[in-house]
């Protein structure tokens, strides 16, 4: 038996981690779990899961990759980390995908076992990469990971391929070793998860501790590491996902509103998990209705809403375009729907699983007419929660569907997420209209909003539609001035939201040479890149844009107060676009469509390309 | 809202048609099959136990989906073939509405097929009329899907060369059930039919032929002309032979898997060779025999009900998973909501 002694502790400051793997060795699972035991010992993390459109694309592709990257840290962090500094790769594609993302000298985990002929050649190399010279600049650490998954379940009643899909775990318990993570949460994820299949558990218990033995036991590395808690502010925390936040924020919406809610929808990757989430929770009242098409799932929410539920839609770009035309009818009929559209690579089917941020002209006009709606963006995954909560809240004050884009890779990643209290929510208030005398469908209150009479209310009872209405009454009108007239007043009443809209604040001095401006998803990435490019003495600010439809009054003002902008996006320059029209100001683009996230040094590269000086470095 | 069920308790005072006449210029073309639908569904609506503001309207695109706005309950005028997924929200989420949705040939059947099936298929509790004139009109003449092969219209000058839907054969395939057929020109028929369909917990379908006597004038013809209907139309009822004709003589048979007319005072033949009809009939087949018989230019055109069928509804399966789960876990609060999972405090 080696001698166990105690190995070195290091701590640093903060690490970013890749596992990859075939898309059918648990990655996800592996790297979700990891970050659920880093948040809970205290670190902020972000997180950034890529992984295959196929569910099981063939073993050992190139294309059947599927990775999980963390990044936790003992101070604030915004990203899931440019350049990791430990792979974890289950075989070779995974090596030779992620390899080129690595910083210099980095440390790579490999199953060896896995480095047989066969998958070297179905991962096009020619030699063991493992044999030859070229990981000469990283620390590698080679492991036959299969092997002691098998020998760590000698006698198990599992079958051969069953044993070995444990090995997962053994990754997992090796890097809680070497990070000093405790593998007790881990424990008792397993004990619930596989509650009904005892071998199984007991294969993944056996197998996740032998990999946190195996750091110890053996002298393949030389150090543990620690990485400090950060200084959260304090409170109670739970590690959330951009989906489950959605959810959470709706639901919460419809508790703090006493609305019964309503989720009309069809599963689409990436937004599919909402639903997931929301078919939960039967004893918050939640009806989920799963609907035939896309079309369906806004339609049967428009149904709802007009019958006085809380209504939303879920989906992605193909599924938003399918629901273009009952968008149209919520307009026209003025009624609260929801929709929350999580953002993938397009045109068309697109990358089903990869992040882009490409359908903001789409919902800011992708409808026949004259056809607004109110659209809103999330920055980050719990910054998800408070975005569909304010969703809710401006459809319902405003009788308006309200877009709120998400996207892949927010809704996916997650982070630590400082619980809000109960009453740190406002309560919504909704009227329905009851008083029959005087009631007119399309009569507006001070907020150009209409009455929500709804069906089971006596003497109430009205029709409306997608047909033109006529002022006040709501009845059937083809009158020239009267549709001028009704499309200047849906115009005036999104228009009129910017009076809840809070002003943009800034990161950073008021003015100055550069102003930054983002919005949604690539919040963190910016901010770390200014941040850093502050620090390097450049004069450069940032806003971030959560409200794209009405824009935020300040906004026009602040532009204004810097010789340049720079608008980095994850398409080809929408918000740009809009800016240039809106505001008449020359911006600078930095797009990215390449169903990836900004790393936050392509942004301060950008800063620095336009403001010439040392790049921070 | 509290009350999840219709309430059918007796109703105040008794509601007459008039009560349910929104009092709006109704602008089908005068001699539209489309009023005598409106004025049979105004008269049986008092009777069906109620209450009007709990009755709702969904309609889609089409000169039938004006219907809506000429009924004084509560409307919703909604998009070209939507209106089953947008009845399909409603009563999902207020299953204490009467929902119902009037709707076209070319509306449910081409646009809005997908719709129509699903909601059979969950079997939720929308009564569905369709007005089948086999045209579009409000498009001004094409062909639709219900009407015959060969049709000329102004997109087929040369006659249609796809085949029709037999809207009744597709209601019963895709598990509607009540499947119903009635004609414009037989008003008692037609109210019997609508009290039926409201009667029915579940998925109720009524073909309604209808004539668009400005592009498909007379489609119907030889099933209401008063000298032609008694050989044409075969009259649908519970456990009763099915027999037709002037003189009552002509009955169905069922002869191996055909359906044949036989004369019940030839030969050997009696009543008792004559099929019974039974709409509760568990097995299908017979119902779809029956649906097929419109297609076949020997056999009488079926009217009445084809099926019905008892089974739970969607929306009451939805409901039921949630009372069971709020009495077993309570109501659930935003504090459970919030601090659930996997949580930890920083001091
Ligand atoms: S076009 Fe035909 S169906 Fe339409 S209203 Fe006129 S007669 Fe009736």
């Amino acid at each position: 038996m080696a001698e166990i002694k105690e190995k070195e502790i290091q701590s640093l400051s903060e690490v970013t981690v890749r596992f990859a793997g075939d898309s059918g060795d648990g990655m996800q699972l592996t790297g979700s779990q990891f970050s659920d035991t880093t948040a809970i010992v205290g670190n902020d993390l972000a997180t950034l899961p890529d992984y295959p459109a196929e569910i099981r694309a063939p073993a050992g592709t190139l294309y059947g990759v599927s990775g999980f990257q963390l990044h936790f840290s003992s101070s604030d962090i915004h990203t899931p980390g440019d350049n990791p500094d430990v792979l974890v790769a289950m075989n070779p594609a995974a090596l030779k995908i992620n390899l080129k993302d690595l910083r210099p000298g980095a440390m790579i985990i490999v199953n060896t076992d896995s480095f047989d002929p066969k998958n070297l050649k179905i991962a096009h190399y020619d030699t063991n990469p493992l044999e030859d010279d070229s990981l000469s600049g990283f620390e590698v650490i080679e492991i036959p990971i299969t092997t002691l998954t098998t020998n760590a379940l000698e006698g198990s009643p599992l079958s051969i391929k069953e044993v070995t899909r444990s090995k997962n775990f053994f990754a997992l318990g090796l890097m809680y070793w070497l990070f000093n993570r405790p593998i007790e949460p881990t424990i008792e994820w397993i004990q619930t998860k596989f509650k009904n299949s005892p071998d199984i558990a007991d294969a993944n218990l056996k197998v996740l501790k032998a990999g946190y033995y195996y750091g110890d036991a053996t002298q393949l590395f030389s150090a543990r590491y620690i990485v400090k808690p950060a200084a959260l502010p304090k409170g109670t925390y739970r590690n959330i996902s951009g989906n489950e936040a959605s959810a959470l924020g709706v639901l919460a919406a419809s508790l703090k509103s006493g609305l019964d809610l309503f989720l009309g929808t069809y599963p689409i990757t990436p937004a599919s998990d909402i639903l997931h989430y929301l078919s939960r929770y039967k004893n918050y009242g939640v009806v989920t209705f799963q609907a035939e098409d896309e079309i369906a799932g806004m339609a049967s929410a428009i149904g709802a809403a007009y019958g006085g539920a809380l209504a939303i839609s879920t989906t992605s770009g193909p599924g938003l375009a399918l629901k273009t035309e009952a968008t149209g009818l919520a307009v026209m009929t003025e009624l609260p729907v929801v929709i929350i559209n999580v953002q993938r690579g397009g045109p068309s089917t697109g990358l089903p699983t990869k992040t882009e941020q490409a359908d903001l002209m789409q919902s800011l006009y992708g409808r026949n007419g004259e056809s607004p709606v109110v659209v809103l963006a999330a920055s980050t995954p719990s910054d998800c929660f408070y975005m569909a909560f304010e969703a809710c809240q401006i459809a319902l004050k405003y009788m308006t569907p309200v877009i709120l884009l998400t996207d892949g890779y927010i809704a996916n990643g997650s982070e630590p997420w400082k619980l809000p209290e109960e009453n740190d929510l406002p309560e919504i208030k909704v009227n329905f209209r009851t008083e029959k005398e005087g009631f007119n469908p399309y009569e507006r209150d001070e907020n150009l909003s209409r009455p929500w009479a709804v069906p089971g209310t006596k003497g109430l009872e009205h029709r409306i539609g997608g047909l033109e209405k006529e002022d006040v009454t709501g009845n059937v009108s083809y009158d020239p001035e009267n549709h001028h007239r009704m499309v200047t007043l849906r115009a005036e009443k999104v228009q009129k939201v910017q009076q809840d809209v809070p002003d943009l604040q800034i990161n950073g001095d008021p003015e100055g040479d550069l102003l930054v401006i983002g919005w949604g998803g690539t919040y963190g990435a910016i901010t770390e890149a200014v941040n850093r490019s502050r620090k390097a003495g450049m004069k450069v600010s940032q806003i971030h844009i959560k409200h794209l439809n009405p824009l935020p009054a300040n906004l026009g003002k602040i532009i204004k107060s810097f010789k340049q902008v720079l608008v980095p996006e994850l398409n080809m320059g929408q918000l740009a676009y809009i800016l240039r029209s809106e505001y008449f100001v020359d911006v600078i683009k930095l797009s990215k469509v390449k169903g990836l996230p900004f790393k936050s040094v392509e942004v301060q590269n950008k800063i620095a390309e336009i403001l010439g000086g040392n790049n921070g470095k | 809202m509290e009350n999840k069920t219709i309430d059918t308790q007796e109703l105040q005072v008794k509601l007459t048609a008039k009560d349910f006449s929104s009092g709006q210029d109704v602008r089908w073309c005068p001699g539209c099959g489309d009023y005598s639908i409106l004025a049979q569904v105004q008269r049986t609506f008092p009777d069906i136990g109620i209450k009007k503001e709990n009755i709702v309207w969904v309609s889609g695109i089409g000169c039938s989906s004006r219907f809506p706005y000429y009924m004084d309950t509560f409307g919703f005028h909604g998009i070209h073939g939507r209106a089953p997924a947008i009845a399909s929200g409603l009563k999902s989420a207020h299953p204490e509405l009467s929902v119902w949705v009037a709707t076209g040939d070319g509306d449910l059947m081409s646009i809005g097929g997908n719709h129509f099936i699903h909601t059979c298929r969950k079997n939720m509790d929308l009564k569905i009329l369709m007005f089948n004139n086999r045209i579009y009109g409000l498009t001004k003449g094409q062909y639709s899907p219900t009407s015959e092969k060969g049709k000329v219209t102004k997109s087929t000058p040369f006659g249609s060369v796809d085949y029709p839907f037999n809207p009744v054969s597709l209601a019963l395939g895709a598990e509607a059930t009540f499947v119903a057929r009635s004609l414009d020109r037989d008003p008692k028929h037609m109210q019997e039919m609508i009290r039926k369909a409201a009667a029915h917990t579940g998925t109720a379908f009524i073909e309604i032929f209808q004539n668009c006597n400005i592009f498909n004038d007379g489609a119907f013809e030889l099933l209401t002309n008063k000298e032609t209907k008694p050989e044409y139309v075969l009259q649908l009822e519970h456990g009763k032979p099915l027999i037709f004709g002037v003189h009552r003589d002509k009955g169905i048979k069922l002869d191996g898997f055909e359906l044949k007319v036989i004369n019940i005072n030839e030969g050997d033949n009696s009543i008792n060779d004559v099929l019974v009809h039974d709409e509760e009939d568990s097995n299908p087949i017979r119902a779809f025999m029956l649906a097929h018989m419109t297609d076949n230019p020997d056999l009488p055109t079926p009217v009445g009900v084809f099926r019905r069928k008892l089974k739970p509804t969607y929306d009451e399966g939805v409901w039921n998973q949630i009372s069971h789960f709020q009495a077993k876990k309570g109501k659930g609060t935003l504090k459970d909501l919030l601090y659930s999972g996997n949580t930890w405090e920083v001091k």
